[in-house]
């Protein structure tokens, strides 16, 4: 874990560098290098998303309790990594497409889901007992229902041209572009793994108070 | 009659027995969303115009609005006389009793609408008359997608704390397909020159909504349900 975090720590005080050395693009200049860490965090923000899926239905069908601990740090994790997507990405949509939001289908999509993990944080936080089970269907239902999402608003907004192409990236921002991918995961990782721990090592508190009570 | 479909039947009994002595649910929700259509007509209409296609989203907001409503009160009253647990207790299905909470909110949705959608056609010149068989097609499909997850959300919510908050903020974010269809196929056949077309795909993409999302409570009501 702690050689995990030391890499984690070196290659994202290394990322800037490579940023820097990518070449600039021709008509947005400096501001496309907000996509350098903009893809990474939304492929981490998808990836948060499918783990809470995933836990969640290994907490309800398979009735695993632990479940639950991966479920949450995904889910807080899906709504970290959503925010720091919805936050570059309006920075870039600024200068590329001259507004700050548009109503295209990814864009609302990740809104959507976003706004229900964080409804998932916010039940956790004050829905008391019994709250992991709801949690769990709610993120079960919030998986399903991404396609609806997608196809829906795909098709609101198909009266409209298709807002950008992303173009074949040349090899020289390809390199940096995946240095921070690698980034990106690896500290999903450690995040994801060290929330989950923190609730596991919570769980076994409440096992041995409640042993000492008995006793 | 099977096990099955007579226990939904008792529950949709109970629960229009409950609500014919006191009708305390339907009155205030069909008040509620009058309400809410009059509100939104405040607020978007202009110089005694409408803006373009604020009929149809003012009626779906209504129909989120008072459907809402309607699921917090429902199972609030089965919360409050502890009669939820009496259900549960109860040698049935655990799905049974989903569908007979789902068929009583789909009940008193739908008398909602039966006031609402007539109410907007008055309000706005919609041509609700003329297109009645698609439109409530489109209705129809759009409150079972909505029913389908509030039934389950608010159903499970019984027993949370902040409960009345937590419902819309689970509830909106996932009906967001219900409302995108049923707001643009409502004004697709709201145009001068309906869309029947247009129509046609956000009700087939309502209706895969539902077979989903009914199929998927039905599968989830009985782990959420049991401690």
């Amino acid at each position: 874990m702690i050689v995990l975090m030391a890499l984690a720590g070196t290659m994202f005080a290394a990322a800037p560098f490579l940023i820097d050395a990518a070449p600039q693009e021709a008509t947005m200049g400096l501001v496309y290098k907000i996509y350098f860490f903009h893809m990474p965090s939304a492929w981490m923000f998808l990836t948060a998303a499918v783990v809470a899926g995933v836990a969640s239905f290994r907490l309800l069908f398979l009735k695993r309790p632990r479940a639950d601990h991966w479920v949450m740090a995904a889910a807080e994790l899906a709504v970290l990594f959503g925010a720091c997507t919805l936050v570059t990405g309006p920075l870039w949509a600024r200068k590329s497409w001259g507004v700050w939001w548009v109503w295209d289908a990814r864009l609302t999509s990740s809104l959507m889901l976003f706004m229900i993990f964080v409804a998932y944080v916010l039940l956790r936080k004050y829905g008391g007992a019994g709250s992991d089970k709801l949690g769990a269907g709610l993120a079960l239902f919030g998986m399903a229902n991404v396609p609806f999402i997608y196809v829906s608003v795909n098709y609101w907004r198909t009266f409209h041209p298709p807002t950008s192409v992303v173009p074949k990236l040349p090899i020289e921002m390809g390199i940096p572009l995946w240095f921070c991918v690698a980034a990106f995961t690896l500290l999903f990782i450690i995040l994801l793994r060290l929330r989950a721990r923190l609730e596991h090592q919570r769980d076994r508190v409440e096992m041995l108070y409640l042993a000492e009570d008995e006793a | 009659m099977n096990a099955f479909a007579r226990i939904v039947w008792f529950i949709v009994k109970k629960d229009l027995t409950v609500e014919v002595r006191s009708l305390e649910i339907l009155s205030t929700t069909m008040f509620f969303a009058v309400t809410v259509v009059l509100m939104f007509s405040f607020g978007l209409v202009v110089d005694g115009r409408p803006l373009n296609d604020v009929a149809a989203a003012i009626l779906w907001v209504a129909i989120a609005f008072s459907g809402t409503l309607a699921l917090g009160r429902t199972f609030e009253r089965e919360r409050h006389n502890d009669t939820l647990r009496a259900l549960l207790l109860a040698p049935a299905d655990r799905p049974a009793l989903y569908v007979g909470k789902l068929l009583g909110i789909l009940l008193l949705m739908g008398l909602v609408e039966l006031v609402l959608v007539p109410l907007i056609g008055l309000l706005f010149n919609a041509p609700v008359i003329e297109q009645g068989v698609p439109l409530a097609l489109l209705v129809a499909a759009g409150t079972l997608g909505f029913a389908a997850v509030g039934t389950l959300f608010a159903a499970m919510l019984v027993r949370a704390r902040s409960r009345d908050v937590l419902l819309p903020i689970m509830l909106y974010p996932m009906t967001v397909p219900v409302m995108i269809a049923g707001v643009r196929g409502t004004a697709a056949l709201f145009q001068p020159t309906p869309d029947a077309a247009v129509a046609q795909f956000w009700l087939s993409l309502l209706a895969a909504f539902d077979v989903v999302f009914v199929i998927l409570a039905l599968w989830t009501f009985e782990p959420v349900m049991t401690d």
